[in-house]
């Protein structure tokens, strides 16, 4: 199906397809697991651990919603950039073009908070082990530059690795949970520890902006359609899995850290899971969660790499960006162009800026992604009709799934605008800039028709 | 009657130098010059402690154990190598905001949605013209 011309031999290369259903849930666990080693705690800091947890239930039914739609558009549209695919066939170009960015900048900014994550953890150990002069930011630089050249190698070795290295992590919260005892009360001492909600239901909104850190990126599984060996079979199980795998990940994480920490630390803390081990006094336990928290930092990273610069490549493929970034590597058959360019962009954020200002903007970029689907879908039903195409899969209670994310979505603007207010204000900035440039300049360059490609009758109301 | 395809101008090598440039410059300037600069990021305000002891600072036995195996102290200064938690106590989110602020942040997203559906609209419209022909 989907082929390239690269520019440098001029032959048609097209995207390996090696890719099974192992690889497609270590895409979307990888990529979000480290969102349990980092991140979702300042939603502690924003409105408490028990504010926290409710942030987490509702985060949860907004990525049901998100779940319940995508499988829907997914199973009907499964083509590189995932949702960038869908933009162009449901909403059009310029809409496309933004879902682009909205990708590309979750995926680079979450990239760019596992280098810092892990450049803080060496950090910390290497004083606790008596190298008190030890500096994160050239393990920041090393993390990005060895995993951008890991993924400009190729696809196949890369998300192998990040399926070894994300089991890994995932086994080291499962014993870290059942270490703490959580029947009793050795370790774990809520009774002690949680206070109730220190700024009121207030900060259970303003909670819900970290919460949705627990599950963002999981929707990162339909880039690979391309690269699948059967996507039928292979996406729906792989994501499926995925989130039983998150929600167990993320119960247990909550549970064990807001049991052995004070809010006002667990709040602020860069490696709460690895701080919670320290709390163990247990040195096989320390050893475990830093190597865990390193290895989801790098899984993430590395599937971050895998998405973004996917999502570069398709839209450089389409000509919504210079096609100098639609080229496939002649021997690794990557977008090699693509890795190389967002190699700098995350560099200077993970260099320069601080975690949770990173975290936010990777946040923002999923939260318009998200509003998106919401007004897709009932784009795509009033455009196709149910019976008018072949769907894989039919959402129930059209459309009371998209009108519930709508909402959800809101409250998490508001949730951002409640302590980040500017930030949201420069993301909003960047993407009307980014649009006005796509719309005056860039789409002069785009071909009208190629943009539809799926056998599907014409669109009811055109 | 098919609508006749629409043939994009071919970009030059440096034209497409120049948009990849301009891109970079555009995720400098709006994102990540306002958070170096110190111009967007987290309201976060340092409230007074009156009384920076273990028990002034709202914290029971079982808080005050886990502050210290986690290498922090009461009172303001730094012992024996532990920094003090009452810095970590006192930083807390100021959610006073402004009603106008709230409506000008809700308006910006609003308006941005809106713009880029209509647009996409009518770019949709030329490329299922092209794609299926126009009917009209």
């Amino acid at each position: 199906m989907t082929a390239e011309t690269s520019p440098a031999n001029g032959e048609r290369i097209s995207l390996l397809r090696v890719l099974g259903p192992g690889h497609v849930w270590a895409l979307g666990v990888g990529i979000v697991l480290v969102g349990e080693y980092m991140g979702w705690n300042f939603a502690v800091g924003k409105g408490g651990a028990i504010a926290a947890l409710i942030a987490c239930w509702f985060a949860g039914l907004l990525y049901t919603c998100v779940a319940m739609i995508d499988s829907e558009v997914t199973s009907t549209v499964a083509a590189a950039g995932g949702q960038y695919a869908q933009a162009k066939h449901i909403v059009g170009p310029l809409m496309a073009f933004n879902v682009g960015l909205y990708l590309v900048f979750a995926y680079t900014m979450l990239e760019a908070a596992n280098a810092i994550t892990l450049g803080h953890l060496v950090q910390t150990v290497g004083a606790m082990a008596g190298f008190e002069n030890t500096n994160d930011k050239p393990f920041i630089v090393l993390t990005i530059m060895f995993l951008a050249w890991l993924n400009y190698r190729g696809v196949y070795t890369t998300l192998t690795f990040s399926l070894v290295i994300t089991a890994f992590a995932f086994i080291s919260i499962c014993v870290l949970f059942f270490a703490v005892q959580p029947w009793s009360d050795v370790y774990i001492q809520h009774d002690q520890m949680l206070t109730g909600l220190p700024y009121g239901w207030l900060g259970v909104l303003a909670a819900l902006h970290f919460g949705m850190w627990f599950y963002l990126g999981i929707e990162g599984t339909t880039q690979a359609a391309e690269e699948v060996r059967s996507p039928a079979r292979a996406l729906p199980l792989g994501t499926m899995t995925g989130i039983i795998t998150l929600l167990i990940a993320a119960t247990m994480t909550w549970y064990i850290c807001s049991g052995l920490m004070p809010w006002e630390y667990l709040g602020q803390s860069v490696t709460p899971l690895f701080d919670a081990a320290r709390l163990t006094n247990s040195t096989l336990l320390m050893v475990l969660l830093f190597i865990g928290t390193i290895f989801s930092a790098l899984a993430s990273a590395n599937c971050c790499i895998n998405d973004a610069s996917r999502a570069w490549f398709s839209m450089g493929r389409d000509h919504y960006l210079p096609q100098v970034f639609g080229a496939v590597h002649p021997k690794y058959r990557t977008p090699y162009r693509a890795i190389v360019f967002l190699v700098p962009v995350a560099l200077v954020f993970a260099y320069f800026a601080p975690l949770d200002r990173v975290i936010t903007f990777s946040i923002l970029s999923g939260l318009l992604e998200y509003t998106f689907m919401a007004f897709s879908v009932i784009l795509f039903r009033k455009k196709w009709p149910l019976g008018s195409i072949k769907r894989g899969y039919v959402h129930p209670f059209h459309p009371l799934p998209a009108v519930m994310l709508l909402v959800l979505c809101a409250a998490t603007y508001f949730a951002v605008f409640l302590g980040y207010g500017t930030q949201l204000i420069a993301m909003m900035v960047f993407y009307i800039v980014a649009s006005l440039w796509f719309a005056l300049h860039r789409y002069k360059y785009v071909r009208r028709g190629e943009q539809f490609a799926m056998p599907w009758p014409k669109p009811v109301g055109y | 009657m098919a609508k006749a395809p629409y043939r994009p101008p071919v970009q030059s090598q440096i034209g497409q130098i120049f948009d990849t440039l301009f891109l970079l410059a555009l995720v400098l300037a709006s994102l990540f010059a306002p958070v170096y600069l110190g111009l967007a990021g987290s309201g976060k305000t340092t409230v007074e402690l009156s009384d920076t002891s273990w028990a002034g600072m709202k914290q029971n036995a079982t808080m005050q154990a886990q502050w210290e195996k986690l290498g922090y102290t009461d009172g303001t200064e730094a012992k024996d190598g532990r920094q003090p938690a009452s810095k970590l106590i006192a930083t807390r989110f100021d959610y006073n905001f402004s009603f106008v602020e709230l409506a000008a942040s809700a308006l910006v997203v609003v308006a941005y949605f809106f713009i880029v559906f209509y647009w996409s609209k009518k770019e949709y419209r030329e490329v299922i013209d092209e794609r299926f022909g126009n009917s009209e």
